[in-house]
């Protein structure tokens, strides 16, 4: 009886509140949460979407969100099962973050077949807006030909003309071997050749004993998270910046710099879409989310699912419904503005477009102390950083 | 110069060294299981996470009571024993009558466990573990360069397994595990204290596991899940070697070691699976593993 009561009266406010509507939305942030990537994105991501629907006050808005998260183990097979559970019966509206662009891909179909909805931060592969380009997806913080465009042509500016690559054998190191490749030949430079280490990877020492020989003057990595951090740590011990090659971290994070320490990553040069220590808003942003993650900085990752959560959470509210073609058009059709990316935009392929960053790994004795570790190169503006539309060949712009 | 299927020898020889440094983690950890499957009759799926406990162990020695790298050697293996023999006593000697099976289980939800914990504090990424100075550098061989802390891992972890392979094989301290091994109730019968030797063997197989996680912890990434995708290729390798089979599962390690080097020359993509093709191989041809007897 009390219930019912209740019931009634929750009932008669919301009647009363006239234009109110209520709209239940299910975020499910499906990522990496034990394996080599579980730091850059993981239970980071998941309070990312939670802190942007706290910060939206989503509650007020009428919109009631709640964030599920599970643990695709870096599998597409285990993604992929994730995935259609959550659309089919647990009734998630949108999925957030996938980083491993194996799984990506895959929740890229299931999402555009489902007609739901993806926020993309975490994969890199810049197929997911070129020729697996979707309707449905929106890629949000960076990717493979952003990551070749910065770093690589950075590197061959500097005089890194001939390259070698040591390649994570899945989709995205594929994409990335390949976009990097594109940027290298473009501006005159050679690629002497790559090889393909299993993914994940624990040792890299014949792989870097490879590029070593190859007489590279540019070893690229085309790897992330933690094969990134063993490879440049086995790196340094071989020695392959003392004998005159350079080091690529062609996607490197926070938390890989934090990982390594400066003595072994300092003087990397990175490309980035966000650091916590830009300015006013992304160093409050940054402290808030430091509290609630374990004493962790956010990584551009975590700031791109906060971000893409935020700006469909403002779709949302300005459609007044949550259908995934009509919210998709809102968000497209919206400019984007968030405290930790700006003023943006979504382009017709998916493609989320903001400057990027070239960042440099400060020196051990330029640093303040932990997660004091990048300085600003340059500012890549988001019209020259990512992909021109027309060299995509997604199939939703011809 | 010579060279094979259009290969320079200098790098084949790197390769082939480098091969027998990654052998040395392979023959000292699959040392560790084939003792402790030899004398208990349980597949230590633990190994892994005792692995990662010794890299951990040297870590928190250093950062937090400023202990070095040398002393970690000398400390870190006997106190990740202790914590096997702990495990031991507690738990794992009451599936001794028991299928092989519940051991497996048993060990592995510790794994899980112990992984688990490290994960929720330390996070996944590793945690930097500078070399010691003396093994910072290296030289160059000619056709490679040597960092000196791998020519250290090829050095201790030989000394170590000749040394375990002696103990067992020519001492007779030795004989008696072998024979408790064979018939534990007639060395029983003797006046041995054979669950104590049994407890301790454990803790020596652990203690095996601590010392190669130590050695790692320079050149790999400190983190959670070092062991947990080592320790499925260790399996292969002891499987290989024959379970239980000592000198079998040293000269395994080092061999495939070999092999995978090999293979990560002449196809980078296939060197995650070629121990377990010739896992397969062997046990088509030879089900006991190639230093194993048949039961």
């Amino acid at each position: 009886m009390k219930k019912m009561g209740f019931i009634l009266a929750s009932t008669a406010s919301l009647l009363m509140a006239g234009a109110a509507y209520a709209t239940d939305v299910k975020i499910g942030v499906l990522n990496d949460r034990s394996g080599i990537y579980a730091d850059i994105a993981g239970e980071g991501s998941v309070i990312a979407a939670q802190m942007a629907a706290e910060d939206f006050k989503a509650a007020d808005k009428g919109i009631n969100v709640s964030v599920v998260s599970a643990d695709h183990q870096n599998k597409p097979d285990v993604g992929s099962n994730i995935a259609r559970q959550w659309y089919d019966t647990e009734n998630v509206d949108v999925i957030a973050d996938v980083p491993t662009s194996s799984v990506a891909l895959a929740v890229n179909e299931i999402t555009k077949e489902k007609n739901k909805i993806f926020l993309a931060s975490g994969p890199a592969s810049s197929d997911l807006t070129g020729k697996a380009c979707s309707p449905n997806t929106v890629h949000w913080t960076y990717d493979t030909w952003a990551l070749a465009n910065g770093t690589g042509s950075a590197m061959v500016a500097q005089g890194g003309d001939s390259w070698f690559f040591v390649t994570a054998d899945y989709a995205f190191g594929h994409a990335l071997e390949r976009d990097t490749s594109a940027v290298v030949e473009a501006s005159g430079g050679k690629v002497l050749g790559a090889v393909r280490h299993p993914f994940p990877g624990q040792d890299f020492s014949s792989f870097l004993l490879q590029a070593q020989g190859s007489g590279a003057k540019v070893v690229g990595l085309a790897n992330a998270g933690g094969d990134t951090i063993n490879a440049v740590k086995q790196a340094s011990e071989f020695g392959i910046t003392q004998g005159g090659q350079s080091l690529a971290a062609l996607l490197m994070f926070i938390n890989d710099v934090h990982a390594l320490s400066l003595e072994v990553a300092q003087g990397l040069v990175l490309t980035g879409a966000f650091y916590w220590d830009m300015n006013d808003q992304t160093r409050e942003f940054s402290a808030r989310f430091q509290e609630r993650n374990a004493g962790q900085k956010p990584s551009m990752i975590e700031a791109g699912v906060y971000a893409s959560v935020l700006h469909y959470l403002k779709a949302v509210e300005a459609v007044g419904d949550k259908d995934a073609a009509k919210v998709m058009a809102k968000m497209k059709e919206m400019p984007t503005d968030d405290p930790l990316f700006g003023k943006g935009t979504i382009r017709a392929d998916g493609r989320k477009l903001h400057d990027m960053y070239l960042f440099r790994v400060k020196k051990p004795d330029q640093s303040k102390g932990a997660w004091d570790y990048f300085e600003t190169v340059a500012t890549i503006p988001a019209d020259k950083a990512f992909r021109p539309l027309a060299d995509g060949n997604c199939p939703l712009v011809k | 110069m010579f060279e094979l299927l259009g290969i320079p020898p200098q790098v084949l020889f790197g390769q082939l060294l480098l091969g027998l440094i990654n052998g040395s983690f392979y023959a000292v950890l699959s040392l560790g299981l084939a003792v402790i499957f030899g004398l208990l009759n349980i597949i230590n799926f633990t190994h892994g996470a005792q692995y990662m406990l010794g890299a951990f162990g040297a870590w928190m020695l250093l950062n937090y009571l400023g202990v070095g790298y040398w002393w970690a050697v000398l400390i870190v293996p006997p106190i990740v024993g202790l914590t096997g023999i702990v495990l031991e006593r507690v738990l794992i000697r009451r599936l001794y009558h028991l299928d092989h099976l519940y051991g497996l289980l048993l060990t592995f939800g510790l794994a899980l466990i112990i992984v688990g914990f490290f994960r929720q504090f330390f996070g996944v990424s590793g945690l930097p573990y500078p070399p010691p100075p003396l093994l910072t550098g290296g030289h160059n061989l000619g056709f490679m360069y040597l960092p000196n802390s791998r020519a250290w891992v090829i050095l201790a972890s030989l000394i170590v397994c000749l040394a375990t392979w002696f103990i067992i094989e020519k001492t007779r301290l030795g004989a008696y595990l072998r024979a408790a091994t064979e018939n534990p109730t007639m060395v029983g019968a003797f006046g041995i204290n054979v669950p104590l030797l049994v407890t301790l063997t454990y803790g020596f197989g652990v203690a095996l596991a601590g010392f190669a996680g130590v050695l790692a912890a320079p050149i790999y990434a400190v983190n959670p899940n070092m062991g947990a995708d080592l320790i499925i290729v260790v399996f292969a390798v002891v499987v290989i070697g024959g379970m239980g089979s000592i000198l079998g599962s040293i000269l395994t390690g080092f061999g495939l070691g070999l092999i995978e080097g090999l293979t990560r020359v002449f196809y980078p993509e296939g060197s995650a699976v070629v121990i377990f093709v010739i896992m397969a191989l062997v046990l088509l041809v030879k089900p006991a593993g190639l230093f194993g007897r048949s039961a």
